[in-house]
């Protein structure tokens, strides 16, 4: 199984657009989607939900003011400014650590489990989908994460999908770091942009970290080409494999307005072609592939 | 005053809208980066940093000499951030949201704490703006503390403007809780109304009245204008796609600098917030 995570540093490079374009490139592929924090393949994707299951991330502290005694440990032991000097719980502060439920002389907080989003396992027209949502203000997107990339391979192994590719979190996080552990590899959409490119460095150092091979593209590459050129000198120095750029172009939103990929919504169109070649270039990679001999083995 | 500029999407045009209203401003200012995952503003504004600061969170340290393995710790710990194996205790730093409950519950006093470097602050100025950021330690997965850290340099005399990460989660939340006014930024294409939504959403969670930002506000569709009216959500200011400011961006220039019309408009829309929050008053 093998597992292609799209990510980027600063958000909005076009890791979703290129997702859903990769996902109608690829053969025999399952899709995930970890941006769990603001989930956009779906508006792409257009899922037909089979599955619907809650996630639930923690519990919640909650006092009973019926047998409060206001003695204060509560107070004193919560590090998190969670509870007030009415002794009210602030549920976005509360981070469910339960100290002030053991510590209660009076056993007078509950602790109830608390729902924290929702993950589906959906069927699309390039093949399934698991996707999440997380709840408003909740915590533990990074665990709903590695939940949704679970379950991806899971449902991956039971349909013989040979590969995941999974639309990544902006960031360099927590939720970042639960989509890249385990991955075969990463595609990092840089912007020539000083940002782009500064916060390129920072989630590469991050995947250098974690042992995980990377390959970078570039994206609205003709915007500038200074930085243009900045990126690839850097992906050579670094000798991590450059993938190709794609140009800036008004199809990738106006595809999106229409809920399509840029191939279904005008396919002869030069960003097409980029990204076509840059497909071929990921699946031809050593970085994929490199246990394509082990499957073979096992099988 | 504080605004916080957010967006739920990344990419929006967050930074460009924070730093450019501070530089519209002038003095009297000062900008909190709160995207410590992927700072920015310190790229458009290039300020002397003239203090930095480590940040550190607290993580459990075991006296194994004391430790009777009773398991009361690995019990109390909701993150799993500490365990025992037989005669050994096991910590997991990166699991640990330093709760301090392994510590208090302790019966042997065995547990005491240490610090975890998890990032930096750095402060300086540039002109007459305040400048404060924090950068995230790579590997690093608790972005809240250092965020509460940069928010620490708030001065209630001054205007601050926060520049918050993108999403909805903790980070957000704690880029957002307890400010005057969130200034919302997004571009009119679906990903942008989607995250928006989520965003709006987390803003009427925390009690916050915003406004919204329409970047771009020439490239997609009308369906953000549509759901701003119906939201009641006020169009505080529309910036249309222009290659001179997307080009200006990619070089880490300021809008109000190569294009100094801007300049009035970044200042109307401050009157246009100082107006709505004398409004709810």
């Amino acid at each position: 199984m093998r597992e292609l995570v799209i990510i980027s540093g600063k958000g909005g490079t076009g890791k979703t657009s290129l997702t859903a374009a990769f996902a109608s490139l690829a053969e025999n592929m399952l899709l995930c989607d970890a941006d769990v924090d603001a989930a956009d393949l779906h508006l792409l994707m257009k899922p037909t939900v089979r599955q619907r299951s809650d996630f639930q991330g923690g519990h919640q502290a909650v006092i009973n003011r019926s047998q409060c005694c206001e003695c204060g440990i509560c107070l004193d032991l919560c590090r998190f400014d969670a509870i007030s000097t009415d002794y009210e719980v602030d549920g976005i502060s509360c981070e469910g650590c339960g100290v002030c439920v053991d510590f209660c002389p009076l056993k007078a907080i509950d602790f109830p489990i608390k729902t924290c989003g929702e993950w589906f396992i959906s069927e699309t027209r390039f093949g399934p989908l698991v996707h999440a949502r997380l709840g408003i203000a909740e915590e533990n997107s990074g665990r709903l994460v590695s939940l949704v990339r679970q379950e991806s391979k899971k449902r991956a192994e039971a349909l013989n999908r040979g590969m995941i590719i999974t639309d990544g979190p902006p960031g360099i996080g927590c939720p970042v770091i639960a989509s890249i552990t385990d991955a075969t590899a990463l595609v990092v959409v840089a912007e020539p942009t000083v940002s782009g490119v500064h916060d390129m460095e920072r989630v590469i150092q991050l995947a250098a970290g974690f042992r995980i091979p990377v390959m970078i593209c570039i994206n609205k590459y003709d915007l500038n080409p200074e930085q243009t050129l900045a990126i690839e000198a850097f992906s050579k120095e670094k000798e991590i494999r450059f993938l190709g750029k794609i140009p800036y172009n008004p199809v990738f939103t106006k595809a999106m307005i229409q809920g399509e990929t840029i191939f279904e919504y005008d396919p002869d169109s030069d960003v097409c072609q980029a990204v076509t070649e840059i497909w071929d270039n990921i699946i031809t990679a050593p970085e994929m592939n490199y246990l394509a001999h082990l499957e073979f083995s096992f099988n | 005053m504080m605004i916080s500029v957010a967006s739920g999407k990344g990419g929006t045009g967050k930074t460009t809208v924070a730093t450019n209203l501070a530089c519209a401003l002038g003095s009297e200012v000062q900008i909190l980066d709160c995207d410590v995952e992927e700072p920015n503003t310190h790229l458009f504004l290039n300020p002397v940093i003239e203090k930095m600061r480590t940040v550190y969170t607290k993580t459990p340290i075991v006296d194994q000499e004391r430790c009777n393995y009773c398991k009361k710790c690995a019990e109390i710990c909701r993150f799993n951030a500490i365990t025992v194996v037989g005669e050994t205790v096991l910590t997991f730093p990166a699991l640990c949201h330093s709760c301090g409950g392994c510590m208090e519950v302790c019966p042997e006093n065995a547990i005491t704490e240490s610090n975890r470097e998890i990032g930096v602050t750095e402060q300086g100025q540039r002109n007459k703006l305040d400048f404060i950021h924090g950068r995230l330690r790579i590997g690093e997965a608790m972005s809240p503390p250092l965020i509460k850290a940069v928010r620490s340099f708030h001065q209630p005399e001054k205007v601050n403007i926060i520049d918050a990460p993108p999403g909805t989660s903790c980070p957000v939340i704690t880029a957002m809780k307890g400010v005057d006014f969130a200034l919302m930024v997004t571009e009119p294409t679906p990903f942008g109304l989607h995250d928006l939504r989520l965003a709006v959403e987390a803003v009427r969670v925390l009690g916050i009245p915003s406004g919204l930002v329409i970047n771009r506000s020439d490239v997609g569709d009308d369906s953000v204008r549509e759901y701003a009216e119906q939201e009641n959500l006020p169009i505080l200011m529309e910036i249309p796609f222009d290659r001179r400011i997307a080009e200006a961006y990619s070089k880490g220039k300021l809008v109000v600098e190569e294009m100094p019309e801007w300049k009035g408009k970044f200042k109307t829309l401050f009157h246009k917030i100082e107006k709505i929050l004398k409004k709810g008053r």
